[in-house]
C-alpha cells in the first residue's frame, strides 16, 4: 500500500452485501484532512475560520479549522481534545465495580451501551454466568438508551439547520424516557444500573405499565417528525446529496453505526455478532443507499422505530420474569444482600472485601464490542489478576465519525458543513475519553 | 385643509412611542407564541403572565458594557445601529393609520407625514438602513460578522429588487405612490389581495427576505455565523439593531396590510384599531413560519430571488399594466 493520499474519487471497488470486501482486505487511506486546492493557497479570497470551539453549533468542544472560499468551503482540519477527561486513566486506579460510573460518563448521550460494553467485558474475564432476566433488561434499556440519543441527534441537527421546534419535539419524548430510567434506576442519566453479574436492583413494578405506554406512543410520535421534516422542501433540499460518504469510503475511515448502513453497507453487530437476547428477538436494520445527510437521518428514523419493537420483545418476556434473579449468584464478585449483612458472617466479610479491595479478575486480555448508538463501540481490558484494570481502552465510534468529516466536506457550503459534522452525530466525550 | 405644524408634530411623538411599544411587546409576543408553540411556556417571571419582560430586557441591556473589539473601526462601529434604527422608525412615518379626522375644526391626518411618493420613500429609507447592517458588520473586524454581512448584502439586494417589483402591480391598480389614496381606492370590499395575490405572495417572501427573518435569516444564522453582523455588538448597540429589524418587521407588515389588505377599513368604522388588528396577524404568520421551516441554504436562497421571485414579479407587473390598459 503507497503512502501517498489519493483524492478519494479515484477509488472504486464493489462492496458485496454482507460488508465484506471483494479484493483487498486492508482499504487504502482516505485523507481526514480536506486541503485548500494549490490554485488556491495562496489566495487572498480565502478566509480561514475557527469554527468552535467557541461556537453555537460545536458547543465548545470541537474545534473545526475552515477555509472557505465565500460560502464554499475549501478546507477543514477538526481539531479535537477539548473534552479529554482522562477516563480510561483513572479507571486504572479505580477497582472494577467502581468503575462502572466511567464508561457511561464517556458516551454521555449513549450511556447504558457504553456501561454495557464495560460489564460485558469485565464478566467475560470473569467467566461469569449472567441471569437471563438481567440480560433482558439490558437489552430494553439499552434500547431506550439508543432511542434517547436518537432523539438528541434528531433534535439538534434539524436545530442545527433552522427547525427549530423540532428540538422540542423531540425533547418531549426524550424526557418520558428519562423519566423511564429514573423510574428504574434513581437516575436520568449516567444510570450505573448495570452491576458486574447482572442489575444493581430488581426492576420496580411500576415500570412495565409506564415502559408499555411510551412504546405505544413512541411510532405516534416518529409519525409527527416525518411530518414535520419528510414533507417539508426545504429540509429535503438542504440534506438530500449533501455530505456524501460512499461504501468504500465509509469502510475505509472505519465508520460503523448508523453512518455505515446509511452508506449502503449492511452492518450491525446486534444482529451479525449477536451478544445479549439479540439473537431471539425480531428486528430489521435499516439501510440507505445514498450515504447524504438525508439518508443518515433516515437510518436513525428507522432504526427508533426498530429499537421500539425490540422494547416491546423485551416488555413481553420481563413480564414473565417476576421473582427471577436479577444478578448472578457469585459472592466473590456480587455484594450480598443488605439484609444478610446483619445475620451473616460470611456476607459481611465478602462485603468488606468487595468494597474496601474489590474482586480480582484473572489475568487475560479482552477485547468486547457491542452496536451502541453510534456505532461499534468497544473496550479493551487487561487485567494482571488484580482488582484494578492494567490497562482499559474504548474504542469510540464518535471519534472515527469525526475523522470523516473532511471526506464528507468536498464541495459544500458553510451551512452544509453545519449540516454535515450535525449527521455525523459525534459526541464529543465519546471522541475525547 | 392642512394640519397645524403643532398636532404634527404631538402625533410624530405618539406614533413613535407606539411603535417603540409596539416593538417591545412583538418580542415578548413572539417568544410567548414561539413557546406555545414548543411545548413551553415562553418568559412568565417578569411580572404577571411575562408581561414586564421587555421593560427587564430594557434594563439589562442599557446597564450592560457596550463592548467593542479592539480592532473595531471606531466612528462607524458605533454610528450603524444608530443609522438602521433611525431609518427604521422613521419609515414608520409613512403608513396610514386611519382615513384622517377633523376634531373641532382641527384636521388630523391618518399619518405622519403625507408625501405623494410615500412609497418610494419607505424603500429609499429601507436601503438606506441596509447601510447600517452592512457597516456594523465591516467595521466589527471581525470573521463571523464581515460573512454575515456578506451574506445580508447579497441578500438584501437581491430580494429588493423583487420587493419593489411586486408592489407595481398595485400601484397601477392604485394609480398612486401615496399610500393614504391606494387605501382610500381599495375600500373596504376590495382589498388589492385579491387581484394582486401573487403580487401579495411575492411581496411576502421578499418581505421575509428583508427583514431577515427565518427561512431566510442567513445573515444572522447563530448555527453558521453565530450572530452575523452583529457577533461583535453587544448592550444597547445590539440592542438597536434588534429593534431596527423588528421595526422593519412592523413597518412590512404594516405596508402589506396597507397596500394589500386595505388598511384601515373594516366591517366597523374603528379605523387604526383594523389596522393594528391586520398587522399583528401578519406578524403573527411570520413568527409562525420561524418556528416551522428550515433555514434555506445561500445557494438556494440565491436561486429563489433571482429565478423564481423576480420573474414572478416582473411577468406580474406587466399582466396586471396590460390588463389596465385593456379594461380600463
Amino acid at each position: 500500500m503507497s503512502a501517498t493520499i489519493t483524492p478519494s474519487t479515484t477509488r472504486r471497488w464493489p462492496v458485496v452485501a454482507d460488508g465484506q470486501y471483494e479484493g483487498s482486505r486492508i482499504p487504502p487511506r482516505v485523507p481526514t484532512i480536506l486541503d485548500v486546492p494549490a490554485e488556491l493557497r495562496d489566495s487572498e479570497d480565502v478566509l480561514q475560520v475557527n469554527f468552535g470551539p467557541n461556537h453555537p453549533s460545536t458547543h465548545g468542544v470541537l474545534r473545526l479549522i475552515v477555509d472557505l472560499h465565500g460560502e464554499e468551503v475549501v478546507g477543514v482540519l477538526a481539531v479535537v481534545g477539548y473534552l479529554h477527561t482522562g477516563f480510561e486513566k483513572s479507571m486504572e486506579s479505580k477497582t472494577y465495580w467502581k468503575g462502572v460510573t466511567f464508561p457511561e460518563r464517556i458516551d454521555y448521550v449513549g450511556y447504558q451501551n457504553n456501561e454495557l460494553v464495560y460489564v460485558l467485558a469485565v464478566e467475560q474475564l470473569l467467566e461469569l454466568e449472567v441471569p437471563t432476566k438481567a440480560k433482558w433488561m439490558r437489552m430494553l434499556l439499552c434500547e431506550l438508551n439508543r432511542i434517547h440519543s436518537h432523539l438528541v441527534f434528531l433534535g439538534t441537527s434539524a436545530l442545527e439547520l433552522g427547525a427549530i421546534s423540532m428540538f422540542w419535539y423531540c425533547f418531549r419524548e426524550r424526557e418520558t424516557v428519562l423519566d423511564l430510567f429514573e423510574l428504574v434506576t434513581g437516575q436520568r442519566m449516567h444510570t450505573r444500573y448495570f452491576q458486574i453479574g447482572g442489575l444493581a436492583e430488581d426492576i420496580p413494578q411500576g415500570f412495565y405499565p409506564e415502559c408499555r405506554s411510551f412504546v405505544e406512543w413512541m411510532p405516534r410520535a416518529l409519525e409527527d417528525y416525518k411530518g414535520i421534516l419528510d414533507r417539508n422542501g426545504i429540509w429535503l433540499e438542504r440534506t438530500q446529496g449533501i455530505g456524501v460518504l460512499s461504501a468504500d469510503d465509509a469502510i475505509a475511515l472505519g465508520q460503523t453505526g448508523p453512518n455505515l448502513r446509511a452508506s449502503g453497507v449492511d452492518w450491525d453487530l446486534r444482529r451479525d455478532q449477536p451478544y445479549l437476547h439479540y439473537d431471539q428477538v425480531d428486528f430489521r436494520v435499516p439501510v440507505y443507499p445514498n450515504g447524504d445527510v438525508y439518508d443518515r437521518y433516515r437510518v436513525r428514523m428507522d432504526e427508533m422505530a426498530e429499537s421500539t419493537k425490540i422494547v416491546r420483545q423485551c416488555l413481553d418476556k420481563l413480564e414473565r420474569m417476576e421473582g427471577m434473579p436479577w444478578i448472578a449468584d457469585d459472592r466473590k464478585v456480587v455484594l450480598p444482600p443488605r439484609e444478610e449483612l446483619h445475620t451473616s458472617m460470611e456476607s459481611l466479610i465478602h462485603h468488606f472485601k468487595i468494597v474496601t479491595e474489590g474482586f480480582r479478575v484473572p489475568e487475560g486480555e479482552i477485547y468486547v464490542a457491542i452496536e451502541s448508538p453510534r456505532g461499534e463501540s468497544g473496550c479493551y481490558l487487561v487485567s494482571d489478576g488484580g482488582p484494578k484494570p492494567w490497562r482499559i481502552h474504548f474504542r469510540a465510534p464518535s471519534f472515527a465519525a469525526l475523522e470523516a468529516t473532511a471526506t464528507c466536506l468536498e464541495n459544500t457550503l458553510v451551512a452544509d458543513l453545519i449540516a454535515v459534522v450535525g449527521s455525523l452525530d459525534a459526541v464529543m466525550g465519546d471522541t475525547d475519553r | 385643509m392642512s394640519e397645524p405644524w403643532w398636532i404634527s408634530i404631538i402625533k410624530a411623538v405618539v406614533i413613535v412611542n407606539i411603535v417603540l411599544g409596539l416593538f417591545a411587546y412583538l418580542t415578548l409576543i413572539e417568544r410567548k407564541v414561539m413557546g406555545r408553540m414548543q411545548l413551553r411556556y415562553g418568559p412568565n417571571r417578569a411580572g404577571p403572565y411575562g408581561l414586564l419582560q421587555p421593560i427587564a430586557d430594557l434594563v439589562k441591556l442599557v446597564r450592560k458594557e457596550a463592548f467593542a473589539p479592539s480592532s473595531a473601526i471606531e466612528l462607524p462601529y458605533i454610528l450603524a445601529p444608530i443609522v438602521s434604527a433611525f431609518t427604521a422608525i422613521a419609515a414608520f412615518a409613512f403608513i396610514p393609520w386611519g382615513p384622517g379626522w377633523t376634531v373641532h375644526g382641527w384636521r388630523i391626518n391618518g399619518e405622519v407625514a403625507n408625501v405623494s411618493i410615500g412609497l418610494i420613500a419607505i424603500f429609499a429609507l429601507g436601503s438606506i438602513g441596509i447601510y447600517g447592517f452592512i457597516v456594523g458588520g465591516w467595521a466589527s473586524e471581525s470573521k463571523y460578522s464581515i460573512l454575515g454581512s456578506m451574506r445580508t448584502c447579497a441578500q438584501l439586494v437581491s430580494y429588493e429588487v423583487s420587493l419593489a417589483l411586486s408592489v407595481l402591480g398595485v400601484v397601477i391598480l392604485g394609480r398612486s405612490l401615496n399610500l393614504p389614496e391606494i387605501v382610500a381606492r381599495q375600500g373596504s370590499w376590495l382589498p388589492y389581495a385579491a387581484p394582486e395575490f401573487i403580487g401579495l405572495v411575492v411581496f411576502f417572501f421578499g418581505g421575509i427576505a428583508e427583514t431577515s427573518r427565518a427561512p431566510f435569516d442567513l445573515p444572522e444564522a447563530e448555527q453558521e455565523l453565530v450572530a452575523g453582523y452583529h457577533t461583535e455588538y453587544s448592550g444597547m448597540r445590539w440592542g438597536l439593531f434588534q429593534m431596527a429589524e423588528y421595526i422593519n418587521l412592523i413597518t412590512l407588515s404594516g405596508l402589506m396590510v396597507t397596500l394589500f389588505f386595505s388598511g384601515w377599513h373594516g366591517p366597523w368604522d374603528i379605523g387604526p384599531i383594523w389596522f393594528l388588528l391586520k398587522t399583528m396577524a401578519v406578524l403573527f404568520v411570520f413568527i409562525w413560519l420561524r418556528t416551522t421551516l428550515p433555514r434555506l441554504r445561500y445557494d438556494q436562497l440565491m436561486r429563489f430571488g433571482w429565478k423564481v421571485l423576480l420573474p414572478v414579479a416582473t411577468v406580474n407587473a406587466v399582466v396586471t399594466a396590460a390588463l389596465v390598459v385593456a379594461f380600463g
